[in-house]
């Protein structure tokens, strides 16, 4: 198992660079010119739930305490974090099957997350959804989805309904790489076009679709942005290890959408550090190109460079830490305690 | 009661829908400018406007996907597919996302949207659109699917589908889009779920559904000619299966014909045979007798594709076959 990535290496002497010196910021959306009134500790605490979140889900994956399917979301952190916080609480969010990330980001509690992994009762889904089947209805979280690409039209009907509805909500979606050879991604971004629907497709470009490079994959390289030309979707690429410029980005997006302007399309270049599902050996990729990653792990250079630009404290940083540790165990073990769900349950939820 | 035919019940059905709730709207492939590919949207779009009425492109995964988006955030859309055999390009949509999405959110969305298709061969369409796959869906937990006869229970069952809070199809048998038939003044709903006995009979339980009721009307007529007396039941939901009144039938006249339009092998008639087997066989005085289109594509050439198509020969055939009569 391959889940040893570890969190607190702000220790590392390496100079970190500032996310506001234009590597990861947006080419092709325009700049929104001001980061806003950004919660940076917030983020930080959001991308370190979601990094011990998933490092508990490893353990109990291993104690077979979660079965099934288990797709970690370890380093990828910066890209769900840094987009959800630029959203509103009556915009809609759908994601793909590695979908706690963007679940713990919206909100969605903590505890019934945990729950719906262990297959328990008090899950978000009452223990019948599962790993790649996170929703949370209240929380306008519109799901994981587990066939690739299948999402995508959900989003697209879901910002139908928003501007059926004459409001100013959007959907964002989130999907990977490997669900562009899908004819479903191009049917979509073509629908959610000529219908100038408010929706914000986030592509997390990690690199792999499972054991499949992009490159070996794809005809016509590892940037998909280009690519919405076709469809006159202005699009964006973005350095998904930076919360900061992610959020920013993800805002000038947003904005655009809620004006009218239509579909837009971010492409956030980052990276898985672990493998496609806990069942994964990783024998299609060298450790090389993973430590490389590495080096950029949002939870090492975040909150370095807060601390380096006295934007916070060594000890507001472990303070926060020590919360999350805390509100990880409690999650566990809520999990642990909670019942089976009835065999009653079995034939519930099949109609409305 | 007034005389219209099945196109135009269908169609009051959905003008009545987009009258009276603003959440529903139709989507699909030339339903719009083009007036629907057998005309029941005709002038829709005249009368109620593009955010209504929406000309989708040739992308029956995504417009399907787009309504179940849609749905899932409180609107009633109708989708239309020009035929049942494309609903095959977008079978992910429909069987992993409309009817799985309730269960899997634990019963927090729910899907109330209608999907209608024009189902069944009959026109020299050829074996891509000439599919049945309405008994496919019908296998879906989650999905309901119903197949109107006449003209008063395609717009029963309309009203009722819209209405539904899940995912339902509605099988329009293309055969019978022109058949004529009496609906009265006076609001009524066709419930999903039952079966209607529509002829009383002693000896001998007939049941099919959709375009099936043609040929079966026509063997029950040729029956009564000759003396026996034919219970006929219209199963129009397939999907739940209202086993109740079939049970009650057989256990009258011990005697039983299934009659699927569609492939014989793994229609719903098979499923209906195997549970009248399982749970009333005691009340069988001989087999049930399946009879169905014959299990190849289908062909082009006239002469070929009826003798494919069930007609009211072939169930003559099995009722002789079964029961001697």
């Amino acid at each position: 198992m391959a889940i040893s990535t570890k969190s607190s290496s702000r220790t590392s002497s390496k100079q970190v660079k500032s996310s506001r010196n234009g590597a990861g910021v947006s080419k092709g959306l325009g700049e929104s010119g001001v980061v806003g009134n950004i919660d940076h500790l917030d983020l930080f605490r959001q991308m370190y739930l979601i990094r011990q979140f998933e490092l508990a889900c490893g353990e109990n994956y291993s104690k077979g305490m979660i079965r099934g399917f288990l797709h970690l979301y370890i380093g990828q952190e910066a890209a769900g974090v840094g987009a959800i916080s630029a959203l509103r609480a009556d915009d809609y969010i759908v994601s793909h099957y590695r979908d706690h990330g963007h679940a713990l980001a919206r909100g969605v509690d903590v505890n019934r997350c945990m729950a719906e992994l262990f297959g328990r009762a008090t899950g978000t889904s009452k223990g019948k959804g599962g790993s790649m089947h996170i929703f949370d209805a209240a929380k306008r979280f519109m799901g994981g989805h587990a066939i690739v690409a299948g999402q995508l039209p959900l989003a697209a009907g879901l910002a139908l309904a928003q501007q059926y509805e004459g409001t100013d909500g959007l959907t964002i979606c989130f999907f990977g790489d490997g669900s562009t050879n899908q004819g479903l991604y191009h049917e979509t971004m073509n629908l959610a076009a000529i219908w100038k629907l408010p929706v914000l497709f986030f592509l997390e470009n990690n690199m792999y679709g499972m054991g499949s490079s992009i490159e070996r994959v794809r005809a016509g390289g590892i940037d998909f942005y280009p690519g919405m030309a076709t469809y006159g979707i202005p699009a964006a690429e973005v350095d998904g290890m930076d919360v900061l410029a992610v959020r920013e980005l993800t805002e000038a997006a947003v904005s655009r959408i809620r004006s009218g302007e239509g579909p837009q399309f971010i492409e956030a270049k980052t990276f898985r550090f672990v493998g496609h599902s806990l069942a994964d050996g990783q024998k299609y990729r060298g450790q090389e190109e993973v430590g490389e990653w590495e080096q950029r792990d949002p939870l090492s250079t975040f909150p370095l460079m807060l601390i380096n630009q006295g934007i916070a404290t060594p000890s507001q940083i472990e303070k926060i830490e020590a919360e999350v540790d805390k509100q990880i165990k409690e999650a566990v073990q809520f999990a642990e305690q909670s019942p089976e769900p009835d065999p009653t349950e079995i034939a519930t939820d099949v109609f409305a | 009661m007034i005389e219209v035919d099945l196109r135009e019940a269908l169609k009051r059905g959905l003008e009545e829908a987009l009258d009276t709730d603003p959440r529903v709207f139709i989507m699909g492939e030339d339903i719009g400018e083009y007036g629907g590919a057998y005309a029941v949207t005709d002038g829709f779009l005249k009368k109620y406007g593009p955010q209504r009425i929406k000309d989708t492109p040739i992308s029956e995964q995504a417009f399907l996907g787009a309504g179940i988006g849609a749905a899932a955030a409180g609107l009633r859309p109708v989708v239309e597919f020009m035929s049942m055999s494309f609903t095959l390009v977008a079978f992910d949509q429909i069987v992993n996302m409309a009817a799985n999405i309730r269960y899997m959110s634990g019963g927090q969305i729910s899907v109330p949207m209608v999907i209608r298709a024009p189902t069944g061969a009959g026109v020299q369409l050829g074996a891509t659109h000439s599919q049945s796959f309405e008994t496919w869906l019908a296998e879906v937990p989650g999905m309901k699917v119903v197949c109107p006869s006449t003209p008063y229970d395609a717009l029963g069952l309309m009203r009722s589908a819209i209405k539904d809070d899940n995912p339902v199809v509605i099988a329009e048998p293309a055969l019978l889009y022109g058949s004529k038939g009496e609906i009265p003044e006076e609001y009524y709903e066709v419930e999903i779920g039952k079966a209607i006995v529509t002829r009383q009979g002693d000896d001998l339980t007939l049941i099919s559904y959709g375009y099936g009721m043609r040929p079966l009307n026509q063997a029950a007529d040729e029956l009564a000619a000759r003396g026996i007396s034919v219970e006929i039941i219209d199963l129009r939901t397939l999907s739940p299966i209202d086993f109740d009144t079939i049970f009650s039938s057989v256990q009258k006249t011990n005697k039983l014909i299934v009659i699927d339009n569609a492939r014989r092998t793994g229609g719903v008639m098979s499923e209906v045979a195997a549970e009248v087997q399982e749970q009333a066989s005691d009340w069988l005085d001989g087999p049930i007798m399946r009879v169905g289109s014959d299990d190849v594509p289908w062909p082009y050439n006239r002469g070929l594709e009826r003798e494919v198509l069930t007609d009211a020969q072939d169930i003559l055939k099995a009722v002789k076959d079964g029961y001697g009569l």
